[in-house]
């Protein structure tokens, strides 16, 4: 069984971004990116199966700039066999990223997507489920637990923590799962792995090549700072408190 | 507390502009490595250093350090837990031979990662060196019989390694070793070893399986001096022929050491052969011992150099990352900051402190970096001159690396307990550690005065041109080169004023070379009381000539429409460094040259 996991490369989640001056983003110049958490969680996942003999093959793919390569070597000295870049210097946005996972789908045949849940950059939570529904595959998201019996199941059992507890499905495969912060604990690359990682496989194609178009279809009107807090006040008592939520918040 | 990042920037630019990465990725030796994967091995490496090594550190000196039993020391869980892991990644093996299971990555890369594991934690990066230290004087001259026993597991970190030098009465100066060594009667050609041996960095430890003693004995009836001094390798457990670990040998650890710093190190006192003996392996020949210890000197003082630019700048992180937050007082000349409060940071006098840190933090680094880019071509140059003069460097500047780089951390981390205030006096915020961690920095491997007597005795007043008779030779055209470079920067529009200091500051350096040339036979003492000053003003103006080179490259890649904060950052830095440090030279090299009768001015009988 093949398994295709996306990464991306996003702005390391210990960096404290700063908006442009302009408005028009934040300043990215020169700075510390990593792998997207969830995604790597995700290449974890895939590279077990593969090593408790259940996948065949691992393939990472990314879509971004050509620095992205770095990202996928990250993958791939966790264990991912080849990669995929699809290069482009477009600020490809959900929609587009599910389109071109499609177009690779279509020529990968794997019977199974690990993507992480969402990107730690702009939080969409969407191109897994988008993927999905291009595919017309069943999907699995949020997933804290996966089980895949055999190589050749026909079905994968996922838990996902929504409130309240835990839900598991059977998905039918092929399917698209999205990586939860508990499925796995990523392990730490070897450095022989990180060594190897530069002479496995990578494919660069160009989205053009898979026949996507990756135009932005959203425009960014401006990015600014979340405004600082208040100061809060000291209330006397509970009285004062309940009055307070019920005639200045409004809320009860 | 802070967390650790390794200053990737700085070491990338320093790799890449200052030590020659990209002439070393072309030598022949490492055809197999690119700078992509250069590149990946750091940021794995930092990642490594932040997540796993970084948070140990306390855990060995405030929280559960060794502990030591009836000869049995105990080591915390986390330690081992991250050596666990250190070893597992391969990290371990990184700079071993890979012929036994090493990476042969170039020396310079093995540094920039070394300089990682020492920021986070020098107690725990010191069992690693020490083993590879010791792995590496046996892959230099034991028997191949030796080296498939031994190397492997020791490279991969499955069994720890020792140096045993030190013995109470035998310190710096080695001649007086008394451990004994003599052929075993039942003739099988192994040695009985029986003495104390004293200081012994992770002499004894339950993170790994068996500890491989390295020895040096005097055997009976050898020379009196260093050339009766032999090595031997002392198992703590026998090996078997099929790897399998057989009987204990008869050595014990019988204390630990109560020690300022590097608390996290178990520094054991060691007793070779109480009962029968302790079985011990000749490594070569006998009588070389002290020998084959000297071949790896330079590689050993550099790497204790590191950690002294290692701690320096994890205690420059965790003075800034306070200095960020922490608010106390208004700002002078700042009305604004009387009702909108800044932190300490913005305070002059801070800013000068973290600037002092973080500038002699960064020449430091850079002359330890360009040293360990010079051992690399020094050992896989193809071309036979450029080789020469890449040793020639690394013998004048190891000095320097080790001793000013050490003494500079202690200054240092000092100032990072100053930049705290009284919670910086408190153990609780960790900036105490660092300066405790440093101090021994400048002490083992050779004290500072023995690093300064180095650089102006054997490598500048004693270094003699076989074919011109020059004498200091390297020194010299070194200054010459730095004082061109002077000239050329004194002239730029923008830097021309960091320039004209470092003019200045390599006239200074070149008077007192020239005096202590011609001063170091007739006035051996007098000469001798400028060496650590003369140390000092080597290293401070050779820092200051690597700083300036970065900040002209800075500022070409500026100019050719490369913005960073870091370039701009390097820049101020130097300019920093320029006027405060280099400055000083001018009167350090009065001291040299003026000081030194002084020194011996106080007869013996009025101290």
């Amino acid at each position: 069984m093949k398994i295709l996991v996306p990464v991306k490369r996003v702005v390391d989640p210990d960096v404290k971004v700063r908006v442009k001056a302009d408005g028009s983003g934040v300043d990215l110049a020169n700075i510390k990116t990593s792998i997207n958490p969830f995604d790597n969680i995700a290449v974890e996942e895939a590279v077990r199966l593969k090593e408790q003999g259940i996948a065949t093959e691992v393939v990472v793919v990314s879509v971004g700039s050509t620095s992205s390569q770095e990202t996928l070597r990250a993958a791939l000295a966790i264990g991912a066999d080849r990669g995929i870049l699809v290069e482009t210097d477009v600020d490809v946005q959900p929609l587009a990223v599910a389109k071109v996972l499609k177009a690779l789908v279509d020529k990968e045949q794997p019977r199974l997507v690990i993507a992480g849940k969402q990107a730690v950059d702009d939080d969409a939570n969407q191109t897994g489920q988008e993927l999905a529904a291009l595919l017309g595959w069943a999907q699995g998201t949020f997933v804290s637990k996966l089980v895949l019996q055999k190589p050749d199941a026909d079905e994968i059992t996922v838990s996902r923590e929504i409130d309240g507890g835990l839900e598991t499905l059977a998905l039918k495969l092929p399917a698209v799962v999205t990586a939860d912060l508990r499925l796995n604990e990523p392990r730490y690359a070897t450095l022989p792995n990180v060594m190897k990682a530069k002479k496995k496989p990578l494919d660069v194609v160009k989205p053009a090549d898979l026949g996507v178009d990756v135009a932005s279809r959203l425009t960014t009107l401006k990015v600014s700072e979340p405004p600082n807090r208040k100061a809060g006040i000291i209330v006397a008592d509970v009285a004062q408190l309940v009055e307070k939520l019920k005639n200045e918040a409004k809320v009860i | 507390m802070s967390t650790y990042n390794a200053p990737l920037a700085d070491m990338r630019f320093l790799l890449n502009e200052i030590a020659g990465l990209k002439d070393i990725l072309n030598l022949p030796a490492f055809a197999e490595l690119d700078a992509d994967t250069v590149d990946d091995i750091l940021k794995e490496a930092a990642k490594f250093a932040t997540e796993v090594v970084d948070p140990v550190n306390i855990v060995g000196d405030r929280q559960t350090p060794p502990v030591w039993k009836d000869g049995v020391v105990t080591i915390s869980k986390e330690y081992k837990d991250a050596y666990k892991l250190f070893c597992e990644t391969g990290w371990h093996a990184m700079p071993g031979n890979p012929e036994f299971g090493g990476q042969g990555l170039p020396n310079l890369v093995n540094f920039a990662v070394n300089e990682m594991w020492r920021s986070a934690s020098i107690a725990f990066a010191l069992c690693p060196m020490l083993t590879m230290g010791a792995a590496h004087a046996i892959e230099n001259h034991a028997s191949d019989e030796i080296k498939q026993k031994y190397l492997p597991k020791m490279i991969d970190g499955t069994w720890g390694g020792t140096m045993n030098l030190t013995e109470p009465q035998a310190g710096s100066d080695l001649t007086a070793i008394r451990t004994k060594a003599k052929p075993n009667p039942n003739g099988d050609g192994t040695y009985l070893i029986s003495g104390t041996k004293i200081f012994i960095t992770w002499g004894e430890h339950d993170m790994a399986e068996n500890i491989i003693h390295l020895v040096l004995a005097r055997l009976p009836n050898s020379d009196p001096g260093l050339k009766g001094i032999s090595l031997f390798v002392v198992p703590k457990y026998f090996v078997n022929d099929d790897g399998s670990l057989g009987a204990r040998n008869d050595l014990i650890c019988s204390a630990l050491e109560h020690k300022l710093g590097i608390k996290g190190s178990a520094t054991a006192v060691m007793s070779y052969g109480d009962h029968e003996g302790a079985v011990g392996w000749l490594v070569g020949k006998e009588g070389n011992g002290i020998a084959y210890m000297f071949t790896m000197m330079n590689h050993a003082r550099i790497h204790v150099g590191l950690e002294g630019i290692g701690v320096a700048e994890r205690a420059y992180q965790h003075a800034l990352s306070y200095a960020r937050e922490r608010i106390q007082g208004a700002i002078i000349g700042d009305a604004e900051s009387k009702t909108k409060p800044k932190p300490i940071l913005f305070h002059p006098d801070v800013r000068r402190l973290l600037l002092d840190m973080k500038s002699r933090t960064e020449a430091l680094r850079a002359i330890g970096y360009f040293t360990a880019g010079q051992l690399d071509f020094a050992n896989f140059s193809t071309d036979p001159a450029a080789k020469k003069k890449a040793l020639a460097y690394v013998e004048l500047l190891t000095p320097i690396v080790k001793g000013w780089s050490t003494e500079s951390s202690i200054d240092i981390t000092s100032e990072g307990i100053q930049v705290h205030g009284g919670t910086g006096f408190i153990e609780e915020t960790g900036a105490a550690q660092y300066l405790r961690d440093s101090r021994i920095t400048a002490i083992y491997e050779g004290t500072t005065a023995i690093q300064a007597n180095d650089y102006i005795g054997r490598k500048t007043a004693r270094e003699v041109n076989k074919e011109t008779g020059e004498v200091g030779f390297t020194a010299r055209a070194l200054y010459k080169e730095v004082a061109a470079f002077a000239d050329d920067l004194a002239k730029d529009a923008k830097l021309g004023d960091i320039g004209k200091n470092l003019q200045e500051a390599i006239k200074a350096l070149i008077d007192a070379t020239e005096w202590a040339i011609t001063n170091y036979g007739p006035q051996p003492q007098v000469t001798s009381a400028g060496s650590v000053p003369y140390l000092k003003l080597g290293g401070i103006v050779l820092g200051g000539w690597l700083l300036a080179k970065s900040a002209l490259l800075a500022q070409n890649k500026i100019a050719a429409g490369e913005t960073s904060d870091y370039y701009q950052g390097k820049i101020a830095t130097t300019r920093y460094y320029a006027k405060h440090w280099l400055v000083q030279a001018s009167a350090i090299a009065r001291e040299i040259i003026e000081g030194g009768e002084s020194v011996l001015g106080l007869d013996e009988p009025l101290f």
